[in-house]
C-alpha cells in the first residue's frame, strides 16, 4: 500500500484533527484560529482535487480502515461521485470560512470547530462504504449542523433550530430502524456485500429487507427535503447565519446522495422508482410555488433548494444513466449556486431598513404601493459600484437557478431534457417532469426577477451596504467555479456520465470493494 | 421472551410517538428518549434473542455459531446509545434557550391563541 492510498482518509481525519485542536484554543485567539482553519480547509481542497483526479480512472480507490478486509471491516470508497461530493464540500467549506472571517466568526463560540466537524461528517458520509458508519457520520454532521444553525442565537434561530433538531433526531431513529432491519435480514452492513447477498435472500424475507430499506429511505428523504417531509427546511435555512446556510446547501444533497448510493448500488434502482419520481415532482412544484410566493430572499433561496432537490430526485427516479449523469452535473452546479445565493442574501439585506419591505409582494398584489414618484430631472441615477457588483452576482444566481444560458444551469437542464427525450416509450411521469422542468425555469425567472427589481432598481431610501472584499470574494469564487463548469462542460459531463455509469452498473464497485487483498 | 420484548418495544414506541406529538418541549424530549430506548432494544433483538449466550468465542473450542450471540448488534447499540445521549443533551440545552428567549415552553415559541 503506497502513501497515496492513505489520501482517502485525509478528508475525514484532517478536519477532525483541526477542529479538535481549535477546541483547545482560547476563543480570543482569533488570528491563530483563523490561520489553522483556513490552512486545513485549503489543504482539504487540495486533497479533494487529488481524490477527484485519482477517482477518474477505471480502478476504484478502496481503503480498508485498520486494514480489516471488506465485509468485516469498514471501508472508505472514493468512486467518481464520492470524490466529486468531497470536492464540493471542500469548496463550500473554504468559501464559508473566508466569508465568516469578516463578521460571523464572532457570532458565537467555537464557530471554526463546528464548521470543521461538519466538514468531517460530510466527507465521511460521502466516502464510507458501510451503512452503520454512514449513520455515525450522519450524526456527526447533524450535531455540528445543530450548533451552526444556532450560531448567532436569537429567538428566530432558536425556534427554527428546535424544530430542526427534533425532526432530525426522529429521522435518525428511523435511520437506525432501517439499518437494523436490513442487518437482521441480510447479516451485513457493507453496501457491496448487501448487493451480493440481496440475491441469496429467500423471497419470504425480501419484503422485510425492503421495508428496512424504505425506512432508511425516509430518513434520507427528510434530509433531502422531499415534499411532504421538508416543511422544516425553509425556516431553518432562512434563519441560519449566512456561512452556515451556505454549508447547509450541501446538507440536503447528503440525503440525495444516500438515496442514490443505497438504492442504485444495493437494489439496482428497481423498486420504488415511481415513488421517487412523483415525490421529486411534488417537491419541484412545492419549490416553484415557493419561488413565486416568497417575500423574503431567505425563503426564495430555500425554495431554490426544494427545486434542486425535486429535480434531482425525479431525475434519479425516471432516467437511466444519461439522466443520472445530467443530475450529477446539476447537483454540483446547483449546490455551488445556492451556496453563493445564501452568502449574497446576507450582503444584500445589510442595506435594508429593518422591516421596510417585508410585505412588498403583498403590497404589489393589492396595489397598495404609493403613487409613482415624480420623475427627477437628472438623466439617471448612478448605481454605486457595490450595488452593481451585488446586482451582477444576483443576476448570475438567478440565471443559475432558472437554468438559462450562459451559466451551467442551462447545460444541466438541457442535458436532462435531452436524456428525457431519449427514454423509450415515455410514461406520463416522464412528460410531466419534462413540462415541470421547463416551468420551474419560468417560475425562477419570475420569482427571482421580481426580487432583483425590488432589491436593486426600486431601492428607494436604501443605503449602500458596506461589503468587504473578503466577503465578496467567496461569492465571486463560487460563481466563478460555476462558470468554469460551464466552460468545461464537455469534460465535466464526461466525468458525470462515467460516475453515473458506475452507479448504474455496480458490479465493478462490488467487485473492487470485496476483492481479497 | 420474544413476546415480552416485542410488547415492551411497542409500548415504548407508542408512548414515545404520542409524547413527541405533544405541544410542550419537555414532553417532546421525553418522547424522543422513549423512542430511542425502543430503537435500541429493536437493534438489540435484531441479533436474535438467545438467553445466556455470550458474544464471545472460547479459546480452544471450535466455534459453533448456534451457541453464541451475534456481537455486532450489541456494538451497534452501544454506539447508538452514546449518540442518542449526546444529541438529547444538546436538545435539552436548546430547549432551555428556547424557554429563555421566547418565554414559553410551547414548541412553536408562542402560546396557541384561544
Amino acid at each position: 500500500m503506497s502513501a497515496l492510498d492513505h489520501l482517502i482518509a485525509l478528508p475525514v481525519a484532517l478536519p477532525l484533527a483541526g477542529a479538535a485542536v481549535m477546541l483547545l484554543l482560547d476563543e480570543r485567539r482569533h488570528a491563530l484560529k483563523a490561520a489553522i482553519s483556513l490552512t486545513v480547509s485549503a489543504a482539504l481542497v487540495a486533497v479533494a482535487a487529488a481524490l477527484v483526479a485519482r477517482a477518474d480512472a477505471p480502478a476504484l480507490h478502496v481503503y480498508a480502515l485498520g486494514n480489516w478486509a471488506a465485509p468485516f471491516g469498514i471501508v472508505l470508497v472514493a468512486d467518481r461521485l464520492s470524490a466529486l461530493m468531497v470536492l464540493l464540500v471542500a469548496a463550500l467549506g473554504l468559501s464559508a470560512l473566508v466569508f465568516s472571517l469578516a463578521r460571523w466568526r464572532r457570532g458565537g463560540a467555537h464557530f471554526h470547530s463546528l464548521v470543521h466537524f461538519l466538514l468531517a461528517g460530510l466527507n465521511g458520509a460521502f466516502l464510507t462504504g458501510d451503512l452503520f458508519n454512514l449513520f455515525v457520520f450522519f450524526e456527526l454532521l447533524l450535531a455540528a449542523s445543530y450548533g451552526l444553525a444556532l450560531h448567532g442565537s436569537g429567538p428566530a434561530r432558536v425556534r427554527a433550530s428546535l424544530h430542526y433538531i427534533v425532526l432530525n433526531l426522529a429521522a435518525s431513529l428511523l435511520f437506525l430502524i432501517g439499518v437494523s432491519l436490513m442487518y437482521g435480514v441480510a447479516g451485513t452492513l457493507n453496501l457491496a456485500d448487501l448487493a451480493v447477498r440481496l440475491h441469496q435472500i429467500p423471497q419470504a424475507d425480501r419484503a422485510l429487507l425492503e421495508i428496512g430499506a424504505a425506512t432508511l429511505g425516509i430518513a434520507f428523504l427528510v434530509k433531502a427535503g422531499m415534499w411532504p417531509l421538508g416543511f422544516w427546511l425553509p425556516a431553518t435555512y432562512a434563519s441560519a447565519a449566512a456561512p452556515a446556510a451556505a454549508l447547509f446547501s450541501i446538507l440536503s444533497k447528503v440525503g440525495i446522495y444516500g438515496v442514490a448510493r443505497v438504492w442504485l448500488v444495493v437494489f439496482g434502482g428497481a423498486p420504488g422508482s415511481e415513488f421517487l419520481a412523483w415525490g421529486g415532482m411534488a417537491t419541484l412544484v412545492f419549490g416553484m410555488l415557493g419561488l413565486l410566493g416568497s417575500q423574503e430572499l431567505g425563503r426564495l433561496a430555500s425554495s431554490s433548494v426544494f427545486v434542486s432537490s425535486g429535480i434531482l430526485l425525479a431525475a434519479l427516479g425516471l432516467g437511466g444513466p444519461a439522466a443520472t449523469a445530467a443530475a450529477i452535473y446539476y447537483l454540483a452546479v446547483s449546490t455551488l449556486g445556492i451556496a453563493a445565493f445564501f452568502l449574497l442574501i446576507e450582503l444584500i439585506e445589510r442595506a435594508r431598513a429593518p422591516g421596510a419591505d417585508l410585505l412588498a409582494v403583498t403590497a404589489e398584489a393589492f396595489g397598495l404601493e404609493d403613487d409613482e414618484p415624480e420623475p427627477e430631472d437628472e438623466a439617471g441615477v448612478t448605481i454605486p459600484a457595490t450595488m452593481a457588483i451585488l446586482g451582477l452576482s444576483f443576476a448570475c444566481v438567478a440565471l443559475l437557478v432558472a437554468g438559462l444560458p450562459p451559466l451551467p444551469g442551462f447545460v444541466a437542464k438541457f442535458a436532462l431534457l435531452a436524456a428525457l427525450l431519449e427514454v423509450e416509450s415515455p410514461s406520463v411521469a416522464v412528460w410531466a417532469f419534462f413540462a415541470l422542468l421547463v416551468l420551474s425555469g419560468l417560475a425562477a425567472v419570475i420569482g427571482l426577477g421580481r426580487a432583483g427589481v425590488r432589491e436593486f432598481w426600486a431601492a428607494e431610501g436604501r443605503g449602500v451596504p458596506r461589503v468587504r472584499v473578503i466577503e465578496m470574494a467567496p461569492v465571486a469564487a463560487l460563481l466563478g467555479a460555476c462558470l468554469a463548469l460551464a466552460v468545461a462542460a464537455g469534460p465535466a459531463m464526461q466525468y458525470a456520465y462515467q460516475a453515473a455509469q458506475g452507479l448504474h452498473a455496480p458490479a465493478g464497485y462490488v467487485g473492487e470493494v470485496l476483492r481479497k487483498p | 421472551m420474544e413476546l415480552v420484548l416485542s410488547l415492551g418495544i411497542a409500548l415504548l414506541t407508542g408512548s414515545g410517538v404520542w409524547l413527541v406529538l405533544r405541544p410542550r418541549t419537555f414532553q417532546v424530549i421525553i418522547g424522543l428518549s422513549l423512542l430511542s430506548y425502543a430503537v435500541n432494544l429493536f437493534i438489540f433483538i435484531m441479533g436474535w434473542v438467545r438467553g445466556g449466550a455470550a458474544p464471545i468465542l472460547e479459546r480452544g473450542v471450535a466455534p459453533d455459531p448456534a451457541a453464541f450471540a451475534d456481537p455486532l448488534p450489541q456494538s451497534l447499540v452501544l454506539t447508538a446509545i452514546v449518540i442518542a445521549f449526546a444529541t438529547t443533551a444538546l436538545l435539552l440545552v436548546v430547549l432551555l434557550a428556547a424557554r429563555g428567549l421566547t418565554g414559553t415552553d410551547h414548541v412553536d415559541g408562542r402560546e396557541p391563541e384561544e
